[in-house]
């Protein structure tokens, strides 16, 4: 997804000169195409995320569209004052692209594992928080960002493989919605979607649920009034995402369900806990810390045999 | 602007502070001389139609942003109805530079900031081959950030000679004395020689260096003025003394300084 993004980056800084590229020195095998093509659009700032986001602040200012590169705790977290009073207060168009959402730095450990990017940039009320769920929603993502005056935050997946039924499909403050079922609502966001794709796939298989899966790429602005449409053609949603439990997707789903009333059940599909100690795979860290597409099934499958028991629902009738 | 002019901006300093009650006075007189030279001339301001090419000025230690703001009303840039504003409801004269405000180019007011947001100014003025000129007054104590350093790192390696910083060594900070908090001061020309600026030492009430240091020919390195300074200048019961950090001025002490400062 990574390189998708850099791809399309190009195509952007080919058409728009205030385009440039600032890395705190990660991007190896991924910015070399940039550098090597708009060698004087490009900088390595070295290890000092601070200064980056306060360099892209002053050249925002002066009319540059500055993209900021780092792995996503390291382009969220270290600068994260600096994003609220650079780009936030100013109005800045400066983008802030974090690299490799949830485990996908898997056994890097937990210093590389992203896990409150979104909750954190989705707490600033000016910022656009776009994570994209595959490399062609990656690109169009990039298209449509562009476009916003103010500061983004793209999370954007290490690898990532197409999400089918999604085609690319992303607009600011819309919900992509890739299939469709009625006893259960998966909401997804960021290249977890894939496992999502596959949780619906095994609630048809083995349990007769009939599943919808969303993309809930565009974070911010949010997709309430398309979120508010899937939720309450259910009795269950389940949120799924690869970051903590609070402050990302599920809380954004609880908040449409709270604010408009709807008697829609959220379970929360994310990480409880942190991820210290021992380590290993991202697919083993997804299954372990409750992420994966059976973590998905067995949300949703507890949740709707409790509707069941309480009289309020019957799924696949 | 003559030491009058510094002279009108140290009484106003004391008139806004006693009338909205307010400290943070010792780090603003420090800085009073040095802002005198900035407003009289020596930095192009006009805003004129959203002009592109004015310079940049950064006040990374906000927290003396009255001096600034009675700077640019001695200069006849902020009416005597809008400084009477300062710390009131509503008002764009906070406490902290907010730059909804003329002549605030950038909000400050978490250290360690402004030096970053001026070296991206002024990475911008030599991509856009602009003559305008970026100056950022930084506090001794701001540079225990670490991200002060980065910054200076960053400005060295592009040879950002069109980037002066001042560093307002007064030898002060919120809890104690420099000196005894994390010790910068007697060597802090050296440090930024060594990150690859163009370092001057200067006396920071004397109008004339500051000009001159400004002034000096560029050599291809960022320049940092260090501006030896006295907390509180100009008022002897402030001067190095570490309550008036914070500590509003009472009646009699309002009266005495402005006696003192003529």
């Amino acid at each position: 997804m990574r390189n998708a993004f850099l791809d399309e980056l190009l195509v952007l800084a080919a058409g728009d000169p205030s385009v440039v590229l600032l890395t705190g020195d990660l991007g190896f095998m991924v910015l070399e195409p940039f550098a090597e093509r708009f060698p004087d659009r490009f900088y390595n700032v070295g290890v000092a995320e601070q200064n980056m986001v306060g360099v892209a602040t002053g050249l925002a200012e002066a009319g540059f569209r500055p993209f900021v590169y780092s792995i996503a705790t390291f382009a969220s977290l270290r600068p994260y004052e600096f994003i609220r009073n650079g780009p936030l207060l100013h109005g800045l168009p400066v983008r802030i692209v974090g690299v490799g959402g949830g485990f996908d730095y898997a056994h890097n450990g937990v210093t590389h594992h992203a896990l409150e990017d979104i909750a954190i940039m989705r707490a600033q009320p000016r910022m656009t928080v776009v994570a994209a769920a595959d490399p062609a929603q990656a690109r169009a993502g990039l298209r449509a960002g562009h476009a916003v005056d103010g500061p983004v935050y793209f999370r954007i997946g290490k690898g990532g493989v197409p999400v089918p039924g999604l085609d690319g499909g992303f607009g600011l403050g819309r919900l992509a919605t890739v299939s469709s079922g009625g006893d259960v609502a998966l909401i997804a966001t960021g290249a977890i979607a894939a496992e999502t794709v596959r949780a619906a796939e095994l609630l048809a298989a083995h349990h007769g649920v009939e599943a919808s899966v969303s993309v809930c790429a565009s974070l911010a602005p949010a997709p309430v009034d398309e979120l508010v449409a899937v939720l309450e053609r259910v009795p269950v949603a389940v949120t799924h995402e690869a970051a903590y439990v609070n402050g990302g997707l599920g809380s954004l789903v609880s908040e449409v369900v709270a604010e408009h009333g709807l008697a829609t059940r959220v379970v929360r599909c994310a990480v409880r806990e942190m991820p210290a100690g021992a380590t290993g795979s991202q697919r083993w860290l997804e299954r372990r810390y409750g992420i994966d597409a059976q973590s998905v099934v067995g949300a949703a499958i507890s949740a709707l045999d409790a509707l069941v028991g309480r009289g309020q629902a019957e799924p696949g009738s | 602007m003559s030491a009058t002019g510094a002279q009108l901006i140290r009484r106003a300093v004391l008139e806004q502070s006693r009338r909205a009650n307010i400290g943070h006075i010792g780090s603003s007189l420090s800085i009073v001389e040095l802002l005198a030279v900035l407003v009289g001339g020596a930095l192009d301001l006009d805003r004129g139609d959203g002009r592109a090419d004015r310079d940049r000025f950064v006040l990374a230690k906000g927290h003396a942003v009255l001096a600034w703001y009675c700077a640019l009303h001695v200069a006849g840039r902020l009416t005597h109805e809008q400084l009477e504003t300062f710390a009131c409801d509503g008002t764009l004269l906070a406490g902290h530079p907010d730059h909804a405000l003329d002549d605030v180019d950038f909000s400050t007011g978490s250290l360690g900031q402004g030096l970053s947001i001026a070296t991206g100014a002024a990475l911008a003025g030599k991509r856009q081959d602009s003559a305008r000129r970026i100056v950022v007054l930084v506090s001794d104590a701001e540079c225990n950030e670490g991200s002060v350093w980065e910054a200076a790192m960053f400005a060295a390696q592009h040879g950002l000679d069109n980037l002066t910083a001042i560093v307002d060594l007064n030898g002060q900070q919120a809890l104690g004395y420099t000196k005894d908090v994390l010790d910068l001061g007697p060597r802090m020309a050296e440090r930024w020689r060594v990150f690859g600026w163009d370092a001057i030492d200067l006396d920071g009430h004397d109008t004339a260096a500051i000009r001159a240091g400004l002034d000096k020919r560029r050599d291809g390195r960022p320049r940092v003025l260090i501006a030896h300074t006295t907390f509180g200048k100009g008022v002897d019961y402030m001067e190095s003394q570490i309550r008036w950090h914070y500590m509003p001025m009472d009646e009699a002490e309002y009266a005495s300084a402005l006696e003192q400062v003529g």
